[in-house]
């Protein structure tokens, strides 16, 4: 098995003194992929902003430990230079600031705490070239202001450009499959499978199972208000699928009576 | 004498009104404007908070201090103090001033191409004194504008750009304008008169800096003619010190079928004041007026801007941004007038304003005077902050607080910022933004 990159024990948030999560615990390793399925509502995307240092949630309980430190206390900066990413659900529009020119200091601002070499414009220019083929990008997305007008598989594209960019040791995907058909979700995952390595690990946030018919989790876990309740393999997800997550909410009711 | 004591009387300053400089070598013309000069200051009132111009800037500390008007005099600065100040695509065509002087010591005319007349009036039989005569104090407003009127009893040389009819002028010219601080204040006044003859073509920096820390007063005042299809671009950048007043007008004249864009940019001086004119003359011109405005401690920065459509088929586009941070104030007055014979205009105004703390203000004005019946006008005004969601995204992805921010500041810079032609004011101007100190308070107010 490979070095715990992630433990979360009995998180709890809120957001505007409402309870969100309410006690989730996760341990993700190096080269696992994870699955966080769950109705609408549920705290999914609440638990993948947290985990990037969303301002708007308060942590009210529990801990997140990253490679061993306290994650929490990092600003949502430092979280991603020690190698936290989030794909967004919805990324966001930055008119008057050009792709190309946010992805290399992004991409300098990481190596430049990593201690890496920082790329010039041209220098950079190869680098991108060469990762805009993993999304089946046109280069003429670099020349665009970041995702002003891009439809939404090519915001989905850039995200995960960036996440090839920035090379993170974890990543959470946030719904990266909403929005998109599914040329752009068989190039998304793509892109994912050629980015995950033994010693990354990835959480897909989603509602659906799709995703994961090209990206296969090592894990599957249901979250229901706040928690999460249920945890299988891949095949749990086919499950809930076919049957829904009603039976799960049932078979967890059947459980605290039992 | 007598003029003197009538000055005091009427409110001017009163190291204003000490010495007035000697104008016993000029021209009989430039003589007989002079006088009548002095008579519009005796005249003219200096403007309080009272009067619905002026407003929301007040020049209370300006009265206070005794201004002198600025002698000639060398320029002691180390030469990477000036250096910073050439631009590389207009470095062998620019003219400096110091204090309002001509500095042929700075100066550089000799990539001036043939057709492009770059140089000083001094007020004594210059081979231009008939284009001069002709032309200076015919388009300023000296009869109700008491800076103005200052300005043309006060100024000694007058930057002189002509571009003679059909040429084409490849090189930016650039009009460099430095103030510098002394024990006691100087009053500088510096004139410009810009004539882009028929036809021609021609790109312009007008440019005001300080050299050194302390106060200082430019009185600045550009007359810009832009004749039959003639095409002018025209950056104005004011970064003088953050103690210094700035009080500029620049009127534009457009003949039938001229193309005139400005691109002003204000960063500097504790208070300042540009009042801009554009008169759509002739049939067919187009004018695109944009404004940029970066400011911050307790700077005040105002704009008045009037398009004057005076005649049909004419449009106008103005886009005023203004990026306030800390306890600065920012002023738009955008008025547009489209005058009753002046049918099938089109003029767009938008004025955006961005407030990086809690204590920026802006003060943005639209003002529409339509007498025509068959025209297009439209205008916005939006005040915002940054956005929280677009800072969380990009510290997402490594930037710091600071760099976030002025990030985005910049993006909200960047749609004037980026029509700016020469590449090297571009870049300075883009790092003066990405550069910038974000105070703690300010992200601590917008969080």
């Amino acid at each position: 098995m490979g070095t715990v990159l992630l433990e979360v024990r009995n998180l709890h948030a809120a957001v505007a003194g409402v309870e969100i999560l309410k006690g989730v615990n996760l341990t993700v390793r190096a080269g696992e992929v994870h699955a966080i399925m769950g109705p609408n509502g549920s705290g999914k995307s609440t638990f993948s902003k947290l985990l990037a240092g969303h301002p708007a949630y308060t942590v009210t309980g529990g801990e997140v430990l990253y490679q061993g430190e306290n994650l929490l206390a990092l600003a949502a900066e430092e979280r991603s230079r020690a190698g936290v990413f989030l794909a967004f659900q919805y990324p966001v529009e930055i008119p008057g600031v050009s792709n190309a020119s946010f992805l290399r200091l992004a991409y300098n601002t990481v190596q430049k705490q990593r201690g890496g070499e920082e790329l010039d414009p041209l220098e950079f220019d190869d680098l991108v070239r060469e990762k805009l083929k993993l999304v089946e990008m046109e280069a003429s997305f670099l020349e665009r202001s970041v995702n002003e007008g891009f439809s939404g598989g090519e915001k989905k594209r850039n995200e995960i450009l960036q996440m090839a960019l920035l090379e993170p040791v974890l990543a959470v995907l946030d719904e990266t499959d909403s929005g998109l058909d599914i040329d752009a979700l068989r190039i998304v995952a793509g892109g994912v499978n050629k980015l995950l390595n033994p010693g990354n690990a990835v959480i897909l946030v989603t509602h659906y199972q799709r995703l994961l018919n090209y990206i296969t989790p090592h894990f599957v876990h249901v979250m229901e208000d706040g928690r999460i309740v249920k945890t299988g393999g891949k095949e749990l997800a086919l499950e809930l699928e076919a049957r829904g997550y009603d039976w799960v909410r049932e078979e967890q009711a059947a459980g605290q009576l039992a | 004498m007598s003029a003197v004591q009538q000055l005091k009387h009427e409110g001017l300053p009163d190291g204003l009104a000490r010495c007035w400089p000697d104008i016993a070598h000029d021209s009989a013309w430039l003589k007989e404007l002079r006088t009548r000069a002095v008579d519009r200051v005796a005249k003219l009132h200096f403007p309080t908070a009272r009067d619905e111009e002026w407003r929301f800037t007040d020049l209370g500390a300006l009265r206070e201090l005794n201004f002198e008007p600025a002698a000639a005099q060398k320029l002691h600065a180390p030469f990477a103090d000036f250096e910073r100040l050439i631009f590389p695509e207009a470095a062998a065509t620019r003219l400096v001033f110091v204090n309002g002087h001509y500095a042929p010591e700075f100066s550089d005319t000799h990539e001036v191409p043939q057709g492009v007349t770059l140089t000083h009036l001094s007020g004594q039989g210059a081979v231009q004194d008939v284009l001069a005569a002709r032309h200076l104090a015919q388009h300023a407003d000296m009869h109700n504008e008491v800076f103005t009127a200052l300005n043309t009893r006060l100024f000694s040389d007058v930057a002189l750009l002509f571009i003679a009819p059909d040429v084409v002028c490849e090189q930016p010219l650039h009009l460099l304008f430095i103030s510098t601080a002394q024990q006691t204040p100087l009053l500088s006044s510096p004139r410009c008169l810009i004539i882009g003859g028929r036809d021609s073509a021609c790109t312009l920096v007008e440019e005001y800096v300080s050299l050194g820390e302390g106060v200082t007063f430019t009185n600045a005042v550009s007359e810009i003619v832009v004749e039959e299809g003639a095409r002018m671009q025209h950056v104005r950048v004011q970064d003088e010190g953050h103690a210094a007043f700035h009080i500029a007008s620049s009127t534009v004249t457009l003949a039938r079928d001229a193309r005139y864009q400005a691109i002003n940019v204000t960063l500097g001086a504790r208070l300042s004041r540009h009042t801009l004119g554009v008169v759509h003359h002739g049939p067919g011109t187009e004018c695109a007026v944009d404004g940029l405005a970066l400011i911050s401690g307790r700077q005040l920065a105002d704009t008045h801007s009037v398009i004057d459509h005076a005649a049909p088929h004419g449009k106008s586009t103005q886009l005023n941004k203004c990026i306030v941070d800390e306890s600065a104030h920012a002023v738009f007055n955008g008025k547009i007038v489209v005058r009753r014979d002046a049918q099938l205009n089109d003029a767009r105004q938008q004025s955006r304003n961005l407030l990086l703390s809690a204590r920026a203000r802006v003060n943005a004005k639209p003002e529409l005077l339509i007498q025509a019946d068959d025209v297009k006008c439209a205008h916005g005004a939006t005040v915002g902050q940054l956005d929280e969601e677009q800072i969380f995204y990009l510290k997402c992805r490594g930037l710091s607080d600071a760099a976030a921010r002025n990030l985005l500041t910049y993006a909200f810079a960047a749609e004037v910022v980026e029509k700016i032609p020469l590449v090297s004011l571009k870049t300075r101007l883009r790092a003066v933004i990405l550069d910038r100190v974000v105070h703690a308070h300010a992200s601590a107010e917008a969080a």
